[in-house]
C-alpha cells in the first residue's frame, strides 16, 4: 500500500455556466508514468492549470505528497516539487538559455545559490537536453524542438518530483518526438513521476504505464493503456456517436 | 456543374513547425469526401492550405471548375472564393453583431454572386426555415446548432461549386451534429456540390461520405475508396487511438 | 566589475563632477546641473519598475510631488531638520504609498496598470490642491537658506551635492539589482509573468518591491525641490513634464541596464537646459517629442540597444 504522490478528489471547475471539469478523481503513484488523453475541449489543460495553481478549482481538493494544496498560489506549489512545462513554450525572451534556467534554480529550489554552483547546475541541465553549446544564445535563435527541450529543462531546473508535460511534442517530426520521448523516459528513470498529456497516440502508448481519459470534463477511463483504447466509451468519444 | 480538386505532395506548416508531409487527395465532381482524424493531426492546416490562408512549402493544389484548370497555390483567399470554392470555417466564425440576413448578405460578396443575391437569399431561407424565422436576430445570440446552419447558408450565398467544411460538429451536442450532417447531405444533393469535409466524428461523417481519408500526424495513412471500405470501426479506431 | 569597485568609481566621478562644476565659476551651472541629476534619479527609479520589471508607470509626478510636499510639511513643522533626513522621510512616504497603490493596482496587467498609475497621480494632485496646510492651490513659499551647512559655499552647491549623492546611490542600487536574484525575478516577470509564476517567482511580492524602490527613489528626488524652486504649487509639482521626461529618458537611453536612464537623462536634460537658456523653455517639450519619435523609429531599444547590434 504505497502512498501516492498526487491525490485529486472530487475536483470541479466552472467558467460561469460552463462546467469545464466535474468530479475528477485521480491518484498518481510515485515514479509512475501516467498518460492523460482526451478529445479537444475535454478539460485536460484546465486540469493541469488547477493542479498547478494557475486556476482555482471550486470543488474538490488536490494533495501533493500528502499535503493539501488548496488555495496555495502557483509559485508555492512548484517549490513543493510539482513542475509543469507549457504547451506553447514560454521562454524568457530577453534572457540567455542559461539565464532562463537560473530563474527556477534561484526561486524554486531551496538554495539561494551563489555563483559557481548555479552556473554548474545550468550547464548540466543544458547538457541533459543537448543544448549546452547554445547556453549564451537567446530563445529567439532556437528551433521549435530546441524550444521544447528548453521548456523541459526549465521545468527540471526546479528539481521536481512530479513533472506535468503538457503536449510537449505537438508539431514535432517523428524523429523529434522520439528525442523528447527518450528524454522523458530518462527523467523518469531518475525518479521523477511524470504525467504526459498528449495527442500523439503512439508516443502516449509507448510511454504510459497507465492511461487516463478525459471527455467533456469527466474521467471516463483509467487503466492499462492497451485496454483503455479499446474501451467502448473511449472509442465512441473519439470516433463519435 | 460541380468542381473537382486534386492535391499532390503537399508539405506545409507554421514557421519552423511542419504539420503536413506529402499529403495527397482528390475530390471528384459531385463527390463528398471526408477527411478524418483527431485533433492536432493537420486537418485544419490542410483546409487552410486549400483556401490560401497557409502557404505550402511544397506540392500542388489544383481545382477544375467548368472545365478550366486553376492552380490554387499562391492565390489569395478572396481569389479562391471568387473561383467558386466556399469555406465554412471551424468554429463558424460568424459576425456576431450582424443579423442573420446581414451575415448571409456578407456571404454573397463575390461578384459573380451579386446578381442573384435576392434569389439565393430566398433559397437559403427555404432550405433553412429556422433561419427565416430569425432573419433579424443577431447572429451572436443564436444557439450553436443555429449558428452552424447560418455558417453553412452563408457559404452557399456565394453560389459555390465546391464546399469546404472544417469540423462542423465542434461544440455541438450529438443530436445537433446529426442534424447538421443531414443538412449537408440535403445541400450537396440540391446544389450538386462537391464537398470536402474535415471531421473528427467518424460515425457521423461516414453517413454522407462517398470516400474518405484518414490523416495521422500530418500524413494520409488510409484511403477508403468507397463508403463500405470506410465503414470499418476497428481499423479507424487503430488510426485514431494508436492501437 | 564587482559592485563595490563600481561604487568607488561612481564616487570618484561624482566628486570630479562637483569640483568641475565649481570651476565653471557661474552658479547657474549648479542650477542646471541639479535638474539633470534629478532626472538621473527619476529615470533610474522609473526604470526599475518599467524597464526591469515591465510595468510602465505614468504616475511619476505623484511620487515625485509627494516627496516635495512631505518636505513642505517638515519645513513647516520641524524646519531645523537636516535635508538628508527630510529626503529619507520623503523616500519612506513615497515608498509606502508605492506599496499601497501597488497592492491595489498590480493585480491588473499591462495597460490597465499603467492607466491606474495615471489615475493615482490625478487623485494625489487633487488631494494636495485641497490641503491648505501645504498651501493648496495658492502654493507655498519656502525660504532657501543662503549658505551650505557643511562646506563653504552657496546653498545651491549643497543641493547639487545632495542630488549628486542621491544619483550615486540610485545608480548603484540599480546596477546591484541587475544580476542579482531580485533582478532575475524582475526580468522573468517582464518577459512572461505566467511562466515566472510557474518557475517559482512570487510575482506580486516582487512587483511590490519594485514599486516601493521605484516610488521611494522618486520621492527622494522630489524632496529637495521646495528649496530649489522656493515656490511650489500643485500644478508645477505635479507637472506632466516630469512623467513625460521620466519615461522618455530610459526609452531613449535604453531600458535594459543602469546606463540607459543615465544616458537618456544626461542627453535630454542637458538639451532641455540649454534650450531653456538660449531659446525658450517651451522648447523643452518639443525636444522630448522629437527625440522620442526619432528613437522609436530608428533605435527602439535606445542608445544602448543601438550599440549592441
Amino acid at each position: 500500500m504505497s502512498d501516492p504522490i498526487l491525490t485529486v478528489s472530487g475536483l470541479g471547475k466552472r467558467f460561469g455556466g460552463f462546467v469545464a471539469l466535474a468530479d475528477i478523481e485521480l491518484q498518481v503513484e510515485r515514479g509512475e508514468r501516467l498518460g492523460l488523453i482526451g478529445p479537444n475541449g475535454s478539460g485536460k489543460s484546465t486540469l493541469v492549470n488547477c493542479l498547478c495553481g494557475t486556476l482555482r478549482n471550486e470543488t474538490g481538493s488536490v494533495a501533493f505528497d500528502g499535503r493539501k494544496l488548496d488555495g496555495l498560489p502557483a509559485y508555492r506549489r512548484i517549490r513543493l516539487g510539482m513542475a509543469r512545462s507549457f504547451q506553447l513554450p514560454r521562454p524568457f525572451a530577453s534572457l540567455t538559455l542559461a539565464e532562463n534556467l537560473r530563474v527556477p534554480i534561484l526561486y524554486a529550489t531551496g538554495g539561494q545559490g551563489r555563483g559557481m554552483a548555479v552556473e554548474r547546475r545550468c550547464e548540466s541541465l543544458l547538457e541533459m537536453v543537448s543544448l549546452a553549446e547554445k547556453a549564451q544564445k537567446l530563445p529567439g535563435d532556437l528551433t521549435q524542438i530546441e524550444m521544447r527541450k528548453l521548456e523541459l529543462a526549465r521545468a527540471m531546473a526546479s528539481e521536481p518530483r512530479l513533472l506535468i508535460a503538457d503536449e510537449a511534442m505537438a508539431g514535432l517530426s517523428p524523429g523529434e518526438v522520439d528525442d523528447i520521448l527518450a528524454l522523458l523516459i530518462r527523467l523518469n528513470e531518475q525518479g521523477v513521476t511524470i504525467i504526459m498529456i498528449e495527442h500523439i497516440m503512439r508516443a502516449v502508448l509507448a510511454f504510459s504505464q497507465r492511461l487516463v481519459v478525459l471527455v467533456a470534463g469527466r474521467k471516463i477511463a483509467d487503466g492499462d493503456p492497451q485496454d483503455v483504447v479499446r474501451q467502448p466509451d473511449v472509442v465512441e468519444a473519439y470516433l463519435g456517436s | 456543374m460541380a468542381a473537382s480538386l486534386s492535391i499532390n505532395g503537399l508539405d506545409a506548416g507554421y514557421g519552423a513547425v511542419s504539420i503536413l508531409h506529402g499529403v495527397g487527395l482528390t475530390v471528384g465532381e459531385g463527390e463528398t469526401v471526408a477527411l478524418l482524424g483527431t485533433n492536432g493531426n493537420g486537418k485544419s492546416t490542410l483546409m487552410k492550405c486549400i483556401m490560401g490562408m497557409v502557404r505550402p512549402s511544397a506540392g500542388t493544389v489544383v481545382a477544375v471548375i467548368d472545365g478550366v484548370r486553376y492552380d490554387l497555390v499562391g492565390l489569395s483567399t478572396e481569389a479562391i472564393v471568387d473561383l467558386g470554392i466556399a469555406f465554412v470555417p471551424e468554429g463558424r466564425r460568424l459576425f456576431p453583431r450582424l443579423t442573420v440576413t446581414e451575415n448571409l448578405l456578407m456571404g454573397a460578396f463575390r461578384r459573380a454572386a451579386r446578381p442573384s443575391i435576392e434569389r439565393n437569399l430566398a433559397f437559403c431561407f427555404e432550405i433553412f426555415p429556422r433561419l427565416a424565422e430569425r432573419r433579424k436576430q443577431l447572429a451572436g445570440s443564436m444557439s450553436g446548432g443555429e449558428q452552424q446552419m447560418l455558417a453553412l447558408a452563408r457559404a452557399l450565398m456565394s453560389a459555390p461549386r465546391m464546399l469546404l467544411i472544417d469540423e462542423p460538429s465542434v461544440g455541438l451536442a450529438p443530436l445537433l451534429v446529426a442534424r447538421t450532417i443531414d443538412k449537408i447531405k440535403e445541400l450537396k444533393e440540391g446544389y450538386q456540390l462537391s464537398v470536402l469535409m474535415a471531421e473528427q466524428n467518424f460515425t457521423q461523417a461516414i453517413r454522407i461520405a462517398d470516400r474518405g481519408y484518414v490523416i495521422v500526424h500530418g500524413r494520409i495513412e488510409f484511403e477508403g475508396g468507397s463508403a463500405e471500405a470506410l465503414n470499418n470501426n476497428e481499423l479507424i479506431r487503430q488510426f485514431y487511438l494508436g492501437a | 566589475m564587482r559592485n563595490w569597485t563600481f561604487v568607488s568609481v561612481l564616487i570618484v566621478v561624482a566628486f570630479a563632477t562637483f569640483f568641475g562644476t565649481r570651476l565653471v565659476g557661474n552658479s547657474y551651472a549648479f542650477f542646471a546641473g541639479y535638474v539633470v541629476l534629478q532626472y538621473i534619479v527619476l529615470a533610474t527609479a522609473w526604470n526599475i519598475l518599467g524597464g526591469y520589471t515591465g510595468y510602465v508607470n505614468f504616475g511619476t509626478a505623484a511620487f515625485f510631488a509627494l516627496g516635495a510636499y512631505s518636505t513642505v510639511v517638515l519645513h513647516k513643522t520641524v524646519p531645523e531638520l537636516p535635508l538628508p533626513l527630510m529626503i529619507a522621510v520623503g523616500g519612506i512616504v513615497s515608498g509606502a504609498v508605492g506599496i499601497g497603490t501597488g497592492y491595489l493596482t498590480l493585480r491588473l496587467r499591462g495597460t490597465f496598470f499603467s492607466i491606474a498609475t495615471l489615475a493615482m497621480a490625478v487623485v494625489m494632485q487633487t488631494l494636495v490642491t485641497n490641503w491648505s496646510f501645504v498651501g493648496g492651490a495658492r502654493g507655498v513659499y519656502v525660504i532657501r537658506p543662503d549658505e551650505s551647512p557643511i562646506f563653504d559655499g552657496d546653498y545651491i552647491e549643497y543641493l547639487f551635492l545632495v542630488m549628486l549623492a542621491l544619483s550615486v546611490i540610485a545608480v548603484a542600487v540599480a546596477r546591484a539589482i541587475e544580476h542579482s536574484r531580485l533582478g532575475y525575478g524582475f526580468a522573468a516577470i517582464r518577459d512572461d509573468e505566467l511562466a515566472a509564476e510557474a518557475s517559482g517567482v512570487p510575482t506580486l511580492r516582487l512587483k511590490l518591491i519594485a514599486t516601493a524602490l521605484s516610488g521611494g527613489f522618486m520621492g527622494m528626488a522630489g524632496a529637495p525641490l521646495p528649496y530649489y524652486v522656493t515656490y511650489l504649487d500643485p500644478s508645477s509639482g505635479f507637472s506632466l513634464t516630469y512623467a513625460v521626461n521620466t519615461i522618455a529618458m530610459p526609452l531613449i537611453g535604453g531600458t535594459s541596464m543602469w546606463l540607459g536612464p543615465v544616458l537618456g537623462a544626461v542627453l535630454l536634460g542637458t538639451l532641455q537646459q540649454a534650450a531653456t537658456v538660449t531659446i525658450s523653455s517651451a522648447l523643452s517639450l518639443l525636444i522630448v517629442g522629437v527625440l522620442l519619435v526619432v528613437f522609436v523609429i530608428a533605435a527602439p531599444k535606445g542608445i544602448i540597444g543601438w550599440f549592441r547590434r
